[in-house]
């Protein structure tokens, strides 16, 4: 996974709550075997007229062409929803987004999210409701995200503090593989599993 | 201090826990479908990594599956690649595998339950939201993205924090005709659809202790449609009684250890939850949603809400904007809202328990003229109950189709899909936009309550003659 540390970007905002993975990827697109080609199915019904995917909405913050070439977003609450589907941080990250921006965020979005260095910040509602007046008033506004001082500085220098867990923190700065950082305890997973009654154990 | 069912299971898992490191958990279970596994397979396969415990994955072909043909030849060209990706990976990587011609084959949340995978007092996981749906064994199960399921495949162990605790207690006995939809779907509707977001929830009282076990599966199935990270409800005697027997339950004496064991896991009297909520059941009506999200539900006998009356923005917002795409007005009573497709199935309500409470209402009765109603049994096994049952007949016989198991018109995978404008009384779980099938309108209910709404075109309140 690639590190992240500092991102600046040009931010879009989507102002609704409970925006779900069904809308970030709909299931016509989860057919794929791969984890690439997303992109262009991100929040297909709302950014297309057409079945297709040809006709796009021109009403839809994604298709402004002052908004074209964004990497974060910024949205309302309970973001992600819905399908436990890693297909929508996929999309996302395909699209070219590195920073979602939400006061909150649905569990297993924002861990999927995560283990794709695609950074989930929760901000206040306060926040993020000046953050998207800023970038409605300010064309080509730009965000920067720094994940090593917990900071947002918003299109006019507000700066925000977030949180984050420490170990998601550690992981995404240094581009962690997690499921080598799980097999370097492995004798830690074998005395556990010496000690799991047989009926747990043995399924037959 | 004592522990609750949540961290009972939790401390038994706990594989190592570290400072500053995010907590291994040990995972018992593991389900598996075509949809959200072929990367973590290709992510194993390219690591020259094994799967650690081929014994405790199980797969099933359920999500994109035809319900009209168990023939590979009748899926399209991308879900046919995807199934035969899912064979090729249970070949290689030694998984069992219910293929779409195997009798027992289902959808992953009705299958695992019914042989016995799924057991009281460990954690399963499945890349799949619904996996919550087996907490109602008293286990810790709950939904993971790919990338996790990688983890699980190649470590059988899941890196996780442990989430804040709620307990919602629905006291008292519900009235007649109201089902286990009806509990969750006003659960949901009191805490809306993040309400529960970063806890595991235990849901207890009477009228949970007193559901069967299709009905305990029904509720935990749905505590992450108001966000919670997994439902668990306390095994007992009639977890036990569904379980034994089953083809991969513990037999024997491990059967009698196992029993003791899942026997122990409650909550003690003096654990302490994060927050509680409590319900009358006496006060439960039948429920169905009118809006966009799974909390966004009404008593049949209320009418839809008015943004006018919401004084939070957020909220107002989003009813303006359920409203538009639903299409319907303020004020307009539920049980004048007609309907023209009817879907009977999903992990949520497709157990055979649920097939007998919707045929209550068709047996006799006909289809409404212009609706088109369809009844997709949860698994092999439960189609081959109805069938001695008959309850395939009296569907039939009422005009409604009968079809093969698979997670169906749920999530319009397959080509059984709304069309834009239709309105669908649907079993499922989500009534989000575009879910059944672009500008499609979804409405959640009981079985019960489908079934009725099939035979008259509209909604309609089953506690009273119709």
């Amino acid at each position: 996974m690639e590190a992240f540390t500092v991102h600046t970007g040009l931010a879009v905002m989507i102002d609704s709550a409970n925006i779900d993975t069904d809308q970030i990827i709909p299931k016509q697109f989860l057919s794929k075997v791969t984890r690439e080609g997303f992109g262009v199915h991100l929040f297909h019904d709302w950014r297309y007229l057409d079945d297709a995917g040809e006709e796009h909405d021109p009403d839809f913050a994604l298709n402004h062409p002052r908004y074209h070439g964004a990497s974060v977003l910024v949205a309302q609450e309970n973001f992600g929803c819905g399908s436990s589907r890693e297909h929508a941080p996929w999309a996302l990250a395909d699209f070219g987004l590195k920073v979602i921006i939400a006061p909150s965020f649905a569990d297993i979005f924002y861990g999927n999210s995560i283990n794709n260095g695609l950074l989930p910040v929760k901000l206040t509602s306060t926040e993020v409701q000046q953050l998207m007046d800023e970038v409605e008033a300010v064309e080509g506004g730009e965000v920067t995200v720094d994940l090593e001082a917990l900071t947002v500085t918003s299109p006019t220098g507000a700066i925000f503090n977030f949180e984050i867990n420490r170990a998601s923190r550690h992981n995404l700065l240094n581009g962690l593989d997690s499921i080598g950082l799980t097999l370097s305890e492995i004798e830690h997973i074998e005395a556990h599993e010496d000690k799991l009654p047989a009926w747990l154990h043995e399924v037959s | 201090m004592g522990k609750t069912l949540y961290e009972k299971v939790w401390d038994s898992h706990l594989v190592r826990e570290v400072e500053g490191q995010t907590p291994i958990l040990y995972v018992g279970r593991h389900l598996v479908h075509e949809v959200t596994s072929p990367q973590a397979f290709s992510g194993l396969r390219s690591a020259g990594r094994k799967l650690r415990a081929p014994e405790k994955t199980f797969a099933t072909m359920d999500h994109n599956t035809s319900t009209r043909s168990a023939s590979l030849d009748a899926l399209s060209p991308m879900a046919r690649i995807q199934v035969d990706t899912l064979k090729d990976n249970c070949e290689e990587f030694g998984v069992k595998l219910y293929d779409i011609t195997h009798k027992n084959q289902g959808i992953v949340h009705v299958m695992g339950p019914e042989l016995g995978i799924t057991v009281p007092g460990t954690v399963i996981v499945c890349g799949d939201s619904h996996t919550a749906t087996h907490g109602a064994f008293g286990a810790l199960a709950f939904g993971i993205g790919t990338s996790e399921v990688e983890h699980v495949m190649a470590t059988q162990t899941l890196r996780q924090t442990k989430a804040k605790m709620m307990r919602i207690e629905v006291r008292g006995q519900v009235a007649e005709g109201i089902t286990a939809k009806d509990i969750v779907l006003a659960i949901i509707g009191k805490m809306g659809m993040d309400g529960g977001t970063g806890h595991v929830v235990e849901f207890c009282g009477e009228a949970i202790q007193s559901l069967s076990m299709e009905g305990r599966m029904t509720v935990c199935n749905m505590a992450i449609e108001m966000g919670a990270k997994a439902g668990m409800i306390a095994p007992d005697e009639t977890t036990f009684a569904y379980l034994k027997g089953r083809e991969f339950a513990p037999k024997g004496k491990d059967w009698e250890e196992a029993v003791s064991h899942w026997r122990e896991l409650k909550t003690d009297d003096d654990a302490v939850f994060d927050a509680k909520v409590v319900l009358d059941a006496s006060q439960i009506a039948p429920q169905l949603t009118w809006g966009t999200n799974p909390g966004q539900v009404v008593a049949i006998d209320q009418p839809v809400p008015s943004p006018e009356d919401e004084p939070n923005t957020t909220i107002r917002d989003s009813i303006k904007k359920a409203l538009n795409y639903i299409d319907l007005k303020a004020g307009t009573k539920m049980t004048d809202v007609s309907i023209n497709k009817v879907f009977i199935g999903s992990c949520t309500n497709s157990r055979i328990e649920d097939l007998r409470a919707a045929a209550v209402h068709a047996k006799g009765r006909k289809v409404a003229e212009g609706v088109i109603a369809i009844v997709v049994p949860g698994s092999g096994l439960v189609k081959e109950q109805a069938e001695i049952e008959g309850l395939d007949k009296i569907f039939m016989e009422a005009g409604f189709e009968w079809r093969l198991p698979g997670c169906s018109m749920c999530l319009a995978m397959n080509d059984d899909k709304l069309e834009a404008g239709d309105r669908c009384a649907s079993t499922s779980n989500r009534n989000f936009e575009g879910r059944q099938g672009r500008g499609s309108r979804t409405h959640l209910l009981s079985p019960a309550m489908a079934a009725a709404a099939a035979v008259v075109g509209h909604f309609v309140d089953i506690r009273y003659p119709f």
